[in-house]
C-alpha cells in the first residue's frame, strides 16, 4: 500500500450520471482498486482500476452519493490523495484458453484491465455486458476493439439483446449455434446479478464484491463478510472471490 | 533539535506517546509492509473476546460530518489465537508496547481472557473495554456503571498480577468521572478514554439506517473536544495515567491532550483515512515541541 497525490488530467461526463476519471503521477498503479480521498469527507472512496498504464490510470464513477457528487466536479489540475496498491483482484491465469467476462453496469470497469492481461497472455475473451439502459453504456467500444467475442444486454432493449445478462449469453450461444466456449468465468455488476451469473454459468469462475469500507487495506474489519471459508474482507482478502467461496 | 518524546506508562517506557487505538489498527501485523511498525510508540491490539466472532453483518461502516461511525461489533479470532499466534508474531516485528484489549460479555469471561493474556509473555499492558457500543448485553454495559465497572477491575485486576491493567471507558455516561474513580478505587492501574460515541445515520432514499446494526460508535476529528474534556476532567479527579483517545488527528492535538492530561495518546479513526497518521503524526512533533519550545514532552502532561 502507498499514498501518493495524482493529478486529475481528465473528469468528465461519459453516460448518464456517469464519469471517466484519469488520475496522473509516478509509476504505474498496481492493485484492483484505489482508495480516494474527496475534498470535505472524512472516509476515503474505493474504486476499481479500469485501465493502468505507466503515469497514469483510469478510473469510472457513478454520481450515487455526496461524494462522488463532489468529485464531479472537481476540475482537472486538481491534486487528490490517493491510495494505491490495495485488493485482491482478478486471477487471470486461472483462465487456460478462454475466458468470458460477465459485467453489470460500471462493473465493467474492472473487467476491462483484466480482458487486457487476459489477451496479453494470449486468451480468447468473450465479454458480455449489461445496462439498465442505452445511456449508461460504458466501454462498448474499447471491448469490441479488444475482445473476440462481445454482446450487450440491456433492461429496456434499448441497445443489444432486451434483458439480463444472461439472455444475451443465451442469445449468442444461439446464434453461434453452440455454447459460449469458455473454461473459466469473471464477473463484476450488481450482488444479484453476479449471483445469477455463478448459479447459471457452469464452470469455475470468480465475482468482485462491493461493500462499504473503512480503511480499505484490511486493519480495520469494517467490510468483513461470511463465506464458505469464514470471514473474509472485502478489501483485503477479496473483492474478487472465487464463486464457490461466496455465501449469497 | 534533539527532543525527549518517550513517556512512562505505569514503569513501562514508550518512545513516543502515539499509540495507535484498539479497532484502528488490526493485530498490527496487517501495515507491517506499510511503514516501520517500530516507530510507534505502542500499538492497542483489535479487541479479543473468549470466542472467535464475526461481528455485525455489513454495512458496518457509514460517513459522518467530521468523522465516521462504525458498528464492526468485536470481530476478533478469539483470545487464543491472540495469544498464541497474533501477539508473538508481532513480536518478532515490533519492540514497543504492545497493548492487548481485551472485551467480554460477563465478569467471567473478561476474568479468563485477561488471564489470558496476563500470562502471555509478548504482552506489555492489558487495556480492558468496558465500552463498546456495538455489542448487545455486553461490552458497553460494564462501563456505564460504576458499580459494573468496579466489579470487572476488581475482577480482571486479581487475574493480572504481572501486567498493568488499563480500563477504557464509554463516553456515553452522564458522569465519566464517577466511572473513572470506580475503576482507580477498585484497582486499575490506568484508564483509555473514550471509547466511541454511539450515533446514528439515515440513507435517506432507502428510508433504512445505513448500518446494518442501526447504531454504530462516532469517532473522528468531531469528537476531538468532547473527547478532550473528558481526559482533563478524569486526568484531574484521579490519580492513575490516563491514555489519552479520540479525534487526535494531528502532533498538535497529541501535545494538546498531553496538556490536558494524557500521558500517552491514542489515534483511532484517522488510521481509517490515513494509514501513515500514526508515523506522520510522530515525525511532526519534533517540530511542533520546537514551535511550542518543549524540550521533554514529558514536562507538559496534565499542565493545564
Amino acid at each position: 500500500m502507498e499514498k501518493q497525490l495524482y493529478t486529475i488530467a481528465e473528469n468528465r461526463l461519459v453516460a448518464a450520471d456517469t464519469y471517466r476519471l484519469v488520475l496522473s503521477g509516478k509509476g504505474k498503479v498496481d492493485g484492483e482498486f484505489v482508495h480516494l480521498e474527496i475534498p470535505g469527507f472524512y472516509l476515503r472512496r474505493p474504486l476499481s482500476v479500469c485501465d493502468s498504464e505507466e503515469g497514469r490510470f483510469t478510473l469510472l464513477y457513478k454520481t450515487v452519493g455526496e461524494g462522488t457528487r463532489v468529485l464531479a466536479t472537481l476540475p482537472e489540475g486538481s491534486r487528490l490523495s490517493v491510495l494505491t496498491g490495495l485488493g485482491k483482484g482478478f486471477d487471470a491465469s486461472a483462465c487456460s484458453h478462454s475466458a468470458l467476462l460477465v459485467g453489470g453496469g460500471l462493473g465493467a470497469a474492472p473487467l476491462y484491465l483484466l480482458a487486457k492481461e487476459l489477451k496479453k497472455q494470449g486468451k480468447k475473451v468473450t465479454v458480455v455486458l449489461g445496462f439498465n439502459k442505452a445511456d449508461e453504456i460504458v466501454l462498448a467500444n474499447e471491448f469490441k476493439a479488444l475482445c473476440d467475442g462481445f454482446a450487450l444486454a440491456t433492461l429496456d432493449g434499448s441497445v443489444g439483446v432486451k434483458g439480463f445478462v444472461t439472455d444475451a449469453i443465451r442469445e449468442m450461444a444461439g446464434q453461434a449455434g453452440h455454447d459460449v466456449e469458455y473454461d473459466y468465468f469473471y464477473t463484476c455488476g450488481p450482488m444479484i446479478m453476479m449471483k445469477v451469473v455463478c448459479q447459471a454459468l457452469e464452470g469455475p469462475g470468480e465475482a468482485s464484491l462491493e461493500e462499504r469500507m473503512g480503511c480499505g487495506a484490511g486493519f480495520c474489519y469494517g467490510c468483513s463478510v461470511q463465506t464458505a471459508n469464514g470471514p473474509r474482507r472485502v478489501c483485503k482478502d477479496g473483492p474478487v472471490f472465487k464463486k464457490e467461496e461466496i455465501l449469497w | 533539535m534533539v527532543k525527549d518524546l518517550s513517556v512512562n506508562l505505569c514503569g513501562k517506557s514508550l518512545r513516543n506517546p502515539v499509540v495507535p487505538a484498539s479497532g484502528t489498527f488490526g493485530f498490527g501485523l496487517e501495515l507491517a509492509d506499510s511503514f516501520d511498525l517500530n516507530v510507534l510508540g505502542g500499538i492497542s491490539l483489535k479487541g479479543s473476546t473468549r470466542e472467535a466472532r464475526y461481528g455485525n453483518p455489513v454495512p458496518r461502516i457509514a460517513e459522518a460530518p467530521g468523522g465516521m461511525l462504525n458498528a464492526v461489533g468485536l470481530q476478533n479470532p478469539g483470545i487464543d489465537v491472540l495469544v498464541n499466534s497474533k501477539v508473538p508474531a508481532l513480536r518478532k516485528i515490533y519492540s514497543g508496547c504492545i497493548i492487548a484489549n481485551i472485551s467480554g460479555f460477563s465478569v467471567e469471561e473478561y476474568r479468563e481472557c485477561c488471564a489470558k493474556a496476563d500470562a502471555c509473555e509478548g504482552i506489555d499492558i492489558i487495556e480492558v473495554n468496558i465500552s463498546c457500543p456495538n455489542v448487545h448485553n455486553g461490552g458497553m454495559a460494564f462501563g456505564t456503571h460504576p458499580d459494573a465497572a468496579a466489579e470487572v477491575t476488581k475482577a480482571v485486576r486479581e487475574v493480572c498480577s504481572h501486567k498493568p491493567v488499563f480500563i477504557k471507558l464509554s463516553p456515553n455516561v452522564t458522569d465519566i468521572v464517577a466511572i473513572a474513580r470506580a475503576c482507580e478505587d477498585a484497582g486499575a492501574d490506568g484508564l483509555t478514554l473514550v471509547n466511541t460515541f454511539l450515533g446514528m445515520r439515515i440513507d435517506i432514499a432507502r428510508r433504512k439506517p445505513i448500518l446494518a446494526n442501526t447504531t454504530g460508535g462516532y469517532s473522528g476529528a468531531a469528537i476531538f473536544p468532547i473527547a478532550l474534556r473528558m481526559v482533563y476532567q478524569v486526568a484531574h479527579a484521579c490519580q492513575i495515567p490516563v491514555m489519552g483517545c479520540g479525534g487526535v488527528a494531528s502532533a498538535r492535538d497529541v501535545l494538546e491532550m498531553m496538556m490536558a492530561g494524557a500521558t500517552a495518546v491514542q489515534v483511532g479513526a484517522e488510521n481509517l483515512r490515513n494509514p501513515f497518521a500514526c508515523p506522520e503524526i510522530i515525525e511532526a512533533l519534533p517540530l511542533e515541541m520546537e514551535r511550542l519550545g518543549i524540550q521533554d514532552i514529558k514536562e507538559i502532561i496534565k499542565t493545564v
